[in-house]
């Protein structure tokens, strides 16, 4: 059983046996380098072989989508990862993409099929509303029942791609007590990462970002806090702990929370 | 006497109307000076955004309270200039309240309604002028709201008060002059302010009475002519510009950054030679934005558009945190600098080098680097303005014209090329989190 959850398999393999896959699972640069995103990605691999969802991945032919590079500016560095992965991708016959970051999704999504990258897709807090509305995933939430919950939301996923209600469905399967920030939704904040910002230092100003972010979640009390991105996920962690909370307040991914209220993960 | 007064209204009125339509003109041929960009499909949607978020002005309502006090003004705005149409016939003609005696009680319920709506937008006023200078909120004491905006705003809000006090004044004399049995002051029934407010008036001579009467008329047209020769030197601007402003919005996701046709050939050509460029609509002089004529004339209306209310800058997480980027600052400059490109096109004919730009001489590296294209400012403007798209456009240039990129990025950029990662990762490790889960 152990065995089957941990199973991924590789496209290019899938590709040669003349087998096409439900869903494309892209991992993102974070899914699959960045420590703490890994697990992200760990829990996502468990739920999508839990639930018996054929899918696979793109492993080491997998690039950037090139989301950093363009939101800072390098319109020529997006281009040439961009059109390297809608090759790959075109190659394939890739059809439907899941990934667990909101910056691949926005950019596959929204600005790949300007350069003839036309897939349907999907983040994965919409795919797993989606398993739990067929009925595939069955998730008992009573390990969470007196956790208090609140949602961070992304940026890329919420202003950007409208998606409020997804993730917020999805946890409401925890029978925890979900408690929103006093900027939420349309209006919720930054956590400081997007705009090719997590990968330098913040200029001058007189606080962080994730602090001030974290400090508007730490208000409502909560036992978690639930993101829905990588990047969201690193910041709110940094800042939980520069606020000296990491022992009352844990940061979680939606994904990694459904797994652990089905037991797929400790 | 009567006839002196009427070929006066009638050439201040017509030259107020050709000055501001020439200024407008003139705002106009400053928007074109942007590059093209297509943006007039979709227009049953155009039809409905415009609807809901300009004359609904919908986003306002985030704020219910300041919502309801704009609104009076702006209603009152509206109605008032209806009343326009009968000011302009009894200025030309010399009569009194023309349409009174056609009009009967729907002229009364029209007279009271704009009455009541000025006595609205008076306390609107007050209450604004109290939140700018007594309240001190942040967002309108900002930085780039010292010196001439902040005179801009308060000018404008006090110019409403006297607008207003002149039609209530004009009211309240008329009213008392009909209960006198004044000549030329027909009946207008009982207006609903003016039945009480002419008491204010009562014990005046009717010659008195018809010099404060006249007096308000005055003040009131020629304040409005003023007002409306104020508007392009003003931020108040949005009242007219709200409206294309929402219906040339972007439909494409808030999320996805305009594509570079020309820079997509380039790559596509380079990974494979045998490959077609798409075709090219417009072939931009410059990667990026420079100078305010390197930006999509959209984003020329945007900055022409803007009111400065500051919810862009109050939502912006860098300004917040107390960094230089201020998005309602992004669109001050780029509309001072359009603007002073305009005068530079006056004087010459065409557009002459300066050696100015938008980019370093109004908005600084600093400011667009703080930028998380959070997309809270787009969302945040109740004009549909969007000043992520201009800070955009600036990195472009920054990084692909003058390789000005900060030494972490310069690494990414690296990194991404590399390693198609922005971490120094080796690729073929990119699946090794497999045996880690």
């Amino acid at each position: 059983m152990q065995e089957n959850l941990n199973t991924v398999p590789v496209m290019a393999e899938l590709f040669a046996q003349g087998e096409t896959p439900e869903v494309l699972f892209w991992v993102g640069c974070a899914g699959s380098f960045d420590d703490r995103a890994k697990k992200i990605t760990g829990a996502l691999v468990k739920i999508l072989n839990a639930t018996g969802v054929k899918f696979a991945v793109l492993g080491t032919e997998e690039s950037c989508t090139g989301d950093p590079a363009r939101r800072a500016g390098n319109e020529f560095l997006f281009q040439m990862l961009a059109q390297n992965n809608i090759a790959l991708m075109n190659g394939y016959g890739i059809r439907k993409i899941v990934t667990a970051c909101p910056h691949c999704f926005n950019i596959i999504k929204n600005e790949y099929p300007a350069l003839g990258g036309n897939y349907e897709v999907l983040h994965h807090t919409t795919f797993l509303q989606q398993l739990i509305d067929a009925g595939r995933l069955k998730v008992d939430g009573g390990s969470f029942a007196g956790k208090r919950i609140t949602y961070h939301d992304s940026c890329y996923l919420g202003r950007a791609n409208d998606i409020y209600e997804a993730p917020r469905v999805v946890l409401q399967v925890l029978d925890a007590e979900l408690a929103e920030m006093k900027s939420c939704k349309s209006k919720g904040l930054c956590c400081g990462a997007g705009g090719a910002q997590m990968f330098k230092e913040a200029e001058h100003g007189n606080k962080e970002i994730n602090i001030e972010r974290t400090e508007q979640a730490l208000e409502v009390q909560p036992d978690i806090i639930a993101s829905a991105c990588p990047f969201c996920n690193t910041m709110m962690t940094d800042g939980v702990k520069m606020k000296e909370k990491e022992a009352d307040v844990k940061v979680y991914d939606v994904a990694e929370l459904i797994a652990m209220a089905g037991g797929l993960i400790a | 006497m009567g006839i002196v007064l009427q070929v006066l209204f009638a050439l201040i009125f017509l030259a107020s109307l050709g000055l501001a339509g020439m200024k407008l003109w003139r705002i106009r041929r400053n928007i074109f000076l942007g590059t093209p960009e297509s943006l007039n499909d979709r227009k049953a949607d155009r039809w409905k955004h415009m609807t809901l978020f300009a004359l609904g002005q919908k986003k306002m309502f985030s704020k219910p309270l300041p919502a309801i006090l704009h609104g009076f003004i702006y209603v009152s705005f509206v109605i008032v200039n209806v009343e326009l149409i009968e000011i302009a016939v009894d200025g030309i003609t010399g009569h009194h309240r023309t349409f009174a005696p056609y009009l009967g009680g729907f002229y009364t319920f029209m007279i009271s309604l704009i009455e009541v709506l000025s006595a609205l937008a008076l306390l609107a006023a007050i209450v604004f002028l109290a939140r700018r200078n007594v309240l001190k909120i942040k967002r309108f004491t900002q930085p780039e709201l010292k010196g001439w905006p902040f005179k801009d705003a308060n000018l404008i809000l006090i110019m409403e008060l006297i607008l207003v006090t002149a039609i209530l004044t004009m009211n309240a004399a008329d009213f008392q002059l009909q209960q006198l049995g004044a000549a030329h002051y027909p009946d207008t029934g009982k207006l609903f302010v003016a039945q009480y407010t002419s008491a204010v008036f009562s014990g005046m001579e009717m010659h008195q009475l018809e010099i404060v009467e006249r007096s308000a008329w005055w003040l009131h047209i020629l304040g409005i002519l003023f007002f409306l020769n104020y508007l392009p030197y003003s931020k108040h601007l949005h009242i007219i510009l709200a409206f294309p402003n929402a219906w040339y919005v972007r439909f494409t996701s808030p999320g996805a950054i305009q594509n570079m046709p020309v820079i997509a050939n380039e790559v596509k050509t380079m990974l494979d030679p045998s490959a077609t460029p798409e075709p090219v609509a417009f072939t931009p002089k410059t990667f990026g934005a420079k100078d305010v004529t390197d930006l999509s004339w959209k984003s020329l209306l945007d900055a022409y558009s803007c009111t400065e209310c500051g919810r862009c800058t109050a939502s912006c997480p860098a300004n917040i945190t107390g960094k230089q980027l201020s998005p309602r600052k992004i669109m001050m400059d780029t509309r001072d600098r359009l603007e002073e490109v305009g005068r530079n096109l006056d004087k010459h004919g065409s557009v002459q080098d300066d050696g100015k730009s938008l980019l370093g001489d109004y908005i600084s590296i600093e400011e667009i680097r703080a930028c998380t294209t959070c997309n809270a400012c787009v969302d945040a403007c109740p004009v549909s303005i969007n000043p992520l798209n201009i800070i955009l456009e600036l990195r472009r240039y920054a990084i692909m014209e003058q390789s000005n990129a900060p030494q972490e990025w310069n690494m990414m950029f690296n990194n991404m090329e590399n390693n198609q990662a922005p971490w120094q990762f080796n690729p073929a490790d990119r699946l090794n989190w497999k045996n880690e889960i």
